[in-house]
């Protein structure tokens, strides 16, 4: 039990303190990394709960896919982190009250499990023991027949989202001369080579 | 527990992946130097042939080299960083090795979502390359690792598709859960490379790009980039970069000898086949993958940039999407499903 707790207590601080050091951090680059470590050890934290489908899932979805492109985006644009820092004071009202909520949310649900742990601990659907399913099997055993329509709905969100980056970023330019692949491959020698019999002191 | 407990569980860990860890870096010398043979022989030359008995501790010779020299490290560099890439590369793909079973029951740690772990440590791979080519604070560098990273991104989502379609023939994410499901009395005809052929040639090519094995090593590209993202690193961390992407190609052919060439299975599933250890056949099937991808190194001239992705997006994806449909499809319509209830 000492040396899970010993981990637990690990995980946590690396998270906080990495979480902290996203906002702290000078260099942009320096905080999406910190924002990794922070994913990183979430999934660890997942891990020790049991839940180890959900913990890798988010170390290949945000880790491996999402901060790669946070990454490229802070990289490519030169944003100049000074310059926004300067409004601090100004958005500090507005970030204020989002911390408040957040906390409020928080003090809530532990509030919840405090009065009545049963509330909390009873789901729509009962969780199975580990040692009778992975964890895996479980979530395909809900997500694919009970949340079906949720499920399908997250997929068409996302795939509008998709659809509306592509269309905003999209411009038709003129002039401009695209290879067409299977056109190259269909080219055979009598439309490439045109052989011709040159006059002399003619030409063509 | 008992405090002893622990620390004898832990001393058994650490001998485990401290053999597992000798025996792949003995591995890896040894595939280089073949890779280098073959590269080789095809070309008509002989290959490294000076150090030891037909060159064998070339690779060993190419250690000392790189560790005796001086690191130069850039004075705008990021030096932290800088020095935190390589290092991150070398330990994230030797990392992977710990889900990998050599045999039955083999594994460092035969956990229940053994695929998904390779596959997430394989796609924190790309951090190295970015982190290396941005610390490097230099033009070249950085288009490398952008053209590389982009690169690994893009065949990273056609392996994932692969792997579906092989789980669900499997019906479980535990490698060794894996490798057992192809035990059938067919031998090599009942291993996932016969039913899901397209998918293991889509894995196959997949492989290589995510890896940046040559025809896809554009972000290295010799002849015109010089070395891409590595171009400001000399001596070990230069070697841990170049290490940590020969044991990522050993991942990836050890990957496709459990999903698809049936692990540690004997191919001809009787007698005096069967006595021969599973690691054996799991070292010979692991070894066959790399003496193709290194023939594949030697044969195929490099693809364009605009080739691969559009090879990437447009050829493998939808390929993999439609495979993926067709045979759960196909298995739900036969009845083969497994965990259908």
């Amino acid at each position: 039990m000492t040396v899970t707790a010993a981990f637990f207590y690990l995980f946590a601080t690396i998270t906080i303190a990495s979480g902290f050091m996203v906002i702290a951090s000078r260099n942009p680059v320096q905080s999406v990394l910190f924002l990794i470590l922070a994913f990183v050890n979430a999934a660890g934290l997942f891990l020790m709960m049991g839940a180890e489908f959900l913990a890798m899932i988010l170390v290949i979805v945000y880790v491996g896919a999402v901060a790669v492109l946070f990454l490229f985006v802070v990289m490519m644009l030169d944003v100049d982190f000074a310059a926004l820092r300067q409004g601090f004071l100004q958005y500090l009202p507005i970030g204020g009250l989002i911390g408040v909520i957040f906390l409020l949310e928080l003090i809530l649900v532990v509030g919840a499990y405090a009065i009545d742990p049963g509330l909390v601990r009873s789901p729509a659907v009962p969780i199975p023991a580990p040692d009778v399913m992975t964890n895996t099997e479980a979530l395909g055993q809900v997500l694919y027949t009970r949340y079906f329509y949720f499920f399908q709905a997250a997929g068409l969100i996302l795939l509008v989202a998709m659809i509306g980056a592509i269309v905003l970023t999209l411009r038709e330019r003129v002039g401009v001369r695209r290879q067409d692949i299977s056109k190259q491959n269909a080219r055979t020698q009598e439309t490439a080579v045109e052989v011709r019999k040159v006059p002399f002191r003619q030409g063509i | 527990m008992e405090f002893g407990d622990i620390l004898l569980a832990v001393a058994i860990m650490l001998g485990k992946s401290l053999l597992m860890l000798v025996a792949l870096l003995i591995f890896i010398a040894y595939a280089l130097y073949a890779d280098r043979k073959v590269w080789a022989a095809v070309q008509l030359r002989r290959g490294p042939n000076v150090v030891g008995p037909w060159g064998l501790f070339q690779s060993f010779a190419d250690l000392l080299k790189f560790v005796l020299k001086e690191p130069v490290i850039p004075a705008p560099a990021n030096k932290g960083m800088f020095l935190l890439a390589p290092l991150l590369m070398c330990t994230l793909s030797l990392a992977a090795w710990a889900v990998i079973p050599l045999n039955a029951g083999w594994a460092i740690a035969d956990i229940n979502v053994g695929i998904l772990y390779i596959f997430a440590i394989s796609s924190l791979g790309v951090y190295g390359v970015i982190m290396g080519g941005w610390a490097s604070n230099s033009k070249y560098p950085f288009l490398g690792a952008l053209r590389s990273a982009a690169q690994m991104v893009s065949y990273e989502v056609s392996i994932g598709f692969v792997i579906v379609t092989v789980l669900m023939c499997a019906g479980t994410l535990n490698l060794s859960e894996i490798v057992e499901s192809q035990n059938t009395r067919l031998g090599i005809l009942g291993w996932y490379w016969l039913p899901l052929f397209p998918m293991f040639v889509v894995f196959f090519i997949s492989a290589m790009a995510e890896t940046n094995r040559p025809p896809f090593d554009l972000p290295e590209a010799e002849s015109e980039l010089v070395a891409g993202y590595m171009v400001e690193y000399s001596s070990t961390p230069y070697l841990l970069f170049m290490l940590g992407e020969y044991v990522a190609i050993m991942t990836m052919c050890a990957l496709g000898t459990i999903l698809f060439l049936g692990g540690w299975l004997s191919p001809i599933p009787f007698a005096p086949f069967t006595w021969v250890p599973g690691v054996i056949w799991f070292v010979l099937k692991a070894s066959f993958l790399f003496i193709l991808i290194a023939m594949v190194k030697a044969l195929v001239p490099r693809y364009r940039y605009d080739q691969l992705m559009r090879l990437g997006w447009k050829v493998f994806l939808p390929l993999s999407l439609a495979m993926v449909i067709i045979v759960a499809a196909v298995l739900m319509a036969t009845g083969n499903a497994p965990g259908v209830r």
